[in-house]
């Protein structure tokens, strides 16, 4: 037992209590959460920041404005709603098109169909608060349903890929992409049973997956290698991460980013306390990665910069 | 810098609640374990006596120095008495008057002592006696007696020793012979006996006293001799002129004066009863400590009402639980629902015991979760929904409580413990998780519940626990550095060491 602690130390794994402890009480402060953990807040800062975002369709604050939800969406097809509170995934909700016969009825990103009544119900309780962490009444968003780079299209079951960056003090320290699967039901949740990859920092390109913290080679679903994908536009997401350092304030931040077809790498969400599952996925420990941007830190430095230096310093 | 801010604290709470625990483990006498009981001997002396016409005063020499004992209490009862308590020569005199009585009169004085060692004789040291006077022929007698005592002694001890060993012959000189004519009774041969010491200009006294067994209807008071060495005290036995005191020997009262002085009454008669029984030594305890005025008893928990001590023997053991939780959560890294959840169902656990407790208790949340499934189908608001879960669980317990009621199982009434508010939330969470996250971890998480809250029960149950901490709730700020100093635990959870596995194998 005590060997395998002593392991995981000499690896550099963090574990929960180091994380709590050491980064997230120290480096992230309260009053800054609102601005991850409310994603309507996140978006807006994102913007103003000059970031890309998906699209906002519209809010729903109120149980009396679930009825607009009909006209907020009327000219769109497929479109995502989802907690503007909740975490890990929870009550989002992927519309990718309309029945053909009755419009009012929906596909979900899994195939099954649902109404408007059910996502009416949905809605309310997502105002109410259900999903939310503090359990406190809701928003729930509307926005655009991203339509993923073809890159993914044989590593991912329904659902939406994501590629999440763990930024430590503006500094992206390691990365990985989250591959839905069936048992995920097509969230890209690690925690759901979704596929996570490391992602090489300097390249860019894929390493081995990791399904309920085992080591795969494959996607369960499509049978397709996992390793070895070259994700577009790599230099311009791990800059985007580094910038969210600015946006946010936060010292010790996940940054989730999906690739749309046509509008390159989008920020999705952040969040102030990113799992630790990255580690499975990457092989490697955190606290290892942190360790080396203590010592090159450079307060003044420009997020190119700091996204920069982590391609160079991260090669292994 | 915040470490070190951690560890003094924790160092200091530490510090404080050890100290005070050993304060009054060991200053003020509280016991560790639960049973410790320690042997109170109530003595009660009643006056008898037939009154007289006029005004009634009652003398009684009562205990003042009590070597090996020390008074938990003592009391009167005496009707339309005034009473008072003096010092006399001899010592505490108790005093009785009424200004008129009609026929035979009982007077009851009443104390209660148990031993301690530490009691000893604070008396002055007496000054030299006066030479008595004594008429010949029996003066010539005595110097002659004394001076061929003090030949064969060397110190007061040996002296008295000797004398009281001429005074018991069986044959004895004429001297003695002389002296003890016309003595009858114990503690005037001991009355004989100081007369003597005095002579040779050694203080010396009669103690009465009472050796402490099991329980007697009527005791019988034993004089005993006592010596001054020019130091301290000394007994001796004046029948064998042995230096010792008899066991459990409670010493009443010193001198030749009559116990008991009556004026205004006749026909006088007292008489002793010896009555032994255990006592909490938490109880003499603190009355032990109210004599030495520690005012830190005054903020102990036994001086609350019985009913609200109930209350507080289970309050006190919550933060044992929460320490189980911290330890559980934190360290071993158990998923559990709600951060007290478990807690308060080991609570509840406390009163249905465990086997029936957990048997409820799954029973309830899974009537419940079909109940809650069943309602998911209505599409009823969260607060609604989570208030219609509530109702259910109340009209569950009923169910439960009824039926098993009919069946003869009288451990399904004690289902209305449940704190039925967690409950509800318990089963909302778990329905939530389990659209969410799957049955699977929905019942893990579940019965991680279960387990902390079993884990939870046995600590909180543990009696030489709860006595602990309720004789010493100075404790409890142990535990508050325990889990100030698990707060700073950044180490590998348990159940991490299995999550990250695949990390540590190369």
């Amino acid at each position: 037992m005590l060997g395998v602690a002593r392991r995981l130390r000499k690896t550099g794994v963090l574990g929960l209590n180091e994380r709590n402890s050491d980064f997230i009480m120290r480096l992230n402060p309260r009053r800054l959460y609102p601005r991850v953990d409310d994603k309507a807040l996140t978006k807006e800062l994102a913007l103003a920041a000059g970031m890309a975002v998906p699209d906002l369709y519209g809010v729903i604050a109120h149980q009396g404005e679930v009825r607009l939800f009909p006209r907020l969406v009327a000219d769109h097809d497929s479109f995502v709603i989802k907690p503007a509170q909740g975490s890990g995934g929870d009550g989002i909700l992927v519309v990718t098109g309309r029945s053909k016969r009755k419009r009012d009825t929906f596909r979900l990103a899994s195939g099954l169909l649902i109404t408007q009544d059910e996502i009416s119900y949905h809605l309310s309780n997502i105002v109410g608060g259900q999903y939310s962490l503090s359990g406190n009444p809701d928003k729930a968003l509307l926005e655009y349903c991203v339509q993923f780079d073809p890159v993914f299209a044989d590593v991912s079951y329904q659902g939406v890929p994501d590629i999440r960056v763990v930024v430590y003090r503006g500094y992206p320290a390691m990365a990985m992409v989250r591959l839905p699967t069936r048992a995920s039901d097509g969230k890209a949740n690690l925690h759901q049973g979704a596929v996570g990859a490391g992602i090489h920092m300097s390249t860019g390109v894929t390493m081995n997956g990791v399904l309920n913290n085992e080591v795969v080679d494959d996607h369960p679903d499509t049978g397709a290698l996992v390793a070895g994908l070259e994700i577009p536009h790599w230099g311009f997401i791990l800059e985007s991460s580094a910038e969210a350092f600015e946006v946010t304030g936060l010292g010790y931040l996940g940054v989730d980013m999906v690739i749309d077809r046509n509008r390159g790498p989008l920020i999705l969400e952040m969040n102030a306390r990113p799992g630790l599952n990255i580690q499975i996925a990457n092989g490697a420990g955190l606290r290892r990665r942190i360790e080396r941007i203590e010592a090159i830190y450079d307060a003044g430095a420009k997020a190119a910069e700091r996204a920069a230096i982590a391609r160079r310093e991260f090669t292994d | 810098m915040n470490q070190r801010y951690v560890y003094v604290l924790a160092a200091l709470l530490t510090v404080i609640g050890l100290s005070l625990f050993w304060y009054k483990w060991q200053i003020l006498g509280f016991p560790l374990g639960e049973d410790q009981e320690k042997p109170v001997w109530t003595i009660e002396s009643a006056i008898r006596f037939d009154s007289g016409p006029g005004t009634i005063k009652v003398q009684l020499h009562v205990p003042t120095l009590t070597p090996g004992f020390r008074m938990l209490n003592e009391n009167s009862v005496s009707r339309g008495y005034g009473f008072s308590l003096n010092y006399g020569s001899g010592g505490r005199e108790a005093q009785w008057t009424i200004r008129r009585a009609d026929g035979e009169q009982t007077i009851y004085y009443r104390i209660s002592v148990f031993e301690d060692d530490s009691v000893d004789e604070s008396d002055t040291v007496p000054p030299f006696p006066p030479r008595p006077v004594i008429t010949e022929p029996l003066n010539t007698a005595v110097e002659v007696l004394v001076s061929d005592v003090r030949d064969r002694s060397a110190d007061t001890a040996s002296f008295t020793t000797e004398l009281l060993r001429r005074m018991n012959d069986r044959s004895p000189d004429p001297n003695v012979e002389l002296l003890l004519s016309g003595v009858d009774t114990q503690s005037d041969f001991v009355g004989i006996a100081t007369t003597l010491l005095a002579a040779a200009r050694i203080p010396a006294r009669i103690v009465h006293g009472l050796p402490l067994g099991e329980g007697q209807r009527h005791a019988e008071l034993v004089p005993w001799l006592e010596v001054h060495d020019g130091d301290r005290w000394l007994y001796f036995n004046p029948s064998t002129g042995e230096q010792n005191l008899p066991d459990r020997f409670f010493v009443w009262w010193r001198g030749n004066e009559p116990l008991v002085s009556v004026e205004g009454g006749s026909s006088v008669e007292v008489d002793f009863a010896v009555q032994e029984n255990y006592l909490d030594a938490v109880a003499i305890a603190e009355t032990q400590a109210a004599q030495k005025e520690a005012s830190i008893v005054d903020f102990s928990l036994y001086s609350l009402p019985i009913r609200t001590q109930a209350v507080y023997s289970v309050v006190l053991m919550i933060p044992i639980g929460a320490l189980v939780m911290v330890v559980m959560r934190n360290m071993i890294g158990i998923d559990a629902f709600g951060t007290f959840m478990p807690v308060l169902i080991a609570l509840a656990f406390r009163e249905t015991r465990l086997f029936w407790g957990v048997v409820l208790f799954s029973l309830l949340v899974a009537l419940g979760l079909s109940i809650r499934f069943l309602l998911e189908r209505l599409r009823l608001l969260l607060v609604p929904r989570l208030s219609a879960v509530l109702i259910v669980v109340v009209l569950l317990m009923l169910f439960v409580s009824l039926t098993s009621h009919r069946l003869g199982m009288e451990t399904g009434l004690s289902v209305a413990l449940f704190p039925m508010v967690i409950i509800a939330m318990t089963i909302e969470r778990m329905s939530v998780v389990w659209e969410e996250r799957g049955p699977a971890d929905a019942i893990r998480a579940g019965l991680g519940s279960i387990t902390i809250a079993v884990i939870a029960y046995l600590a909180m149950g543990m009696a030489w626990l709860e006595h602990l901490i309720f004789t010493f709730p100075e404790l409890l700020l142990l535990v508050l550095a325990v889990v100030v100093l698990a707060g700073r635990y950044t180490g590998y959870r348990l159940t991490e060491l299995r999550r990250f596995k695949a990390l540590g194998n190369d």
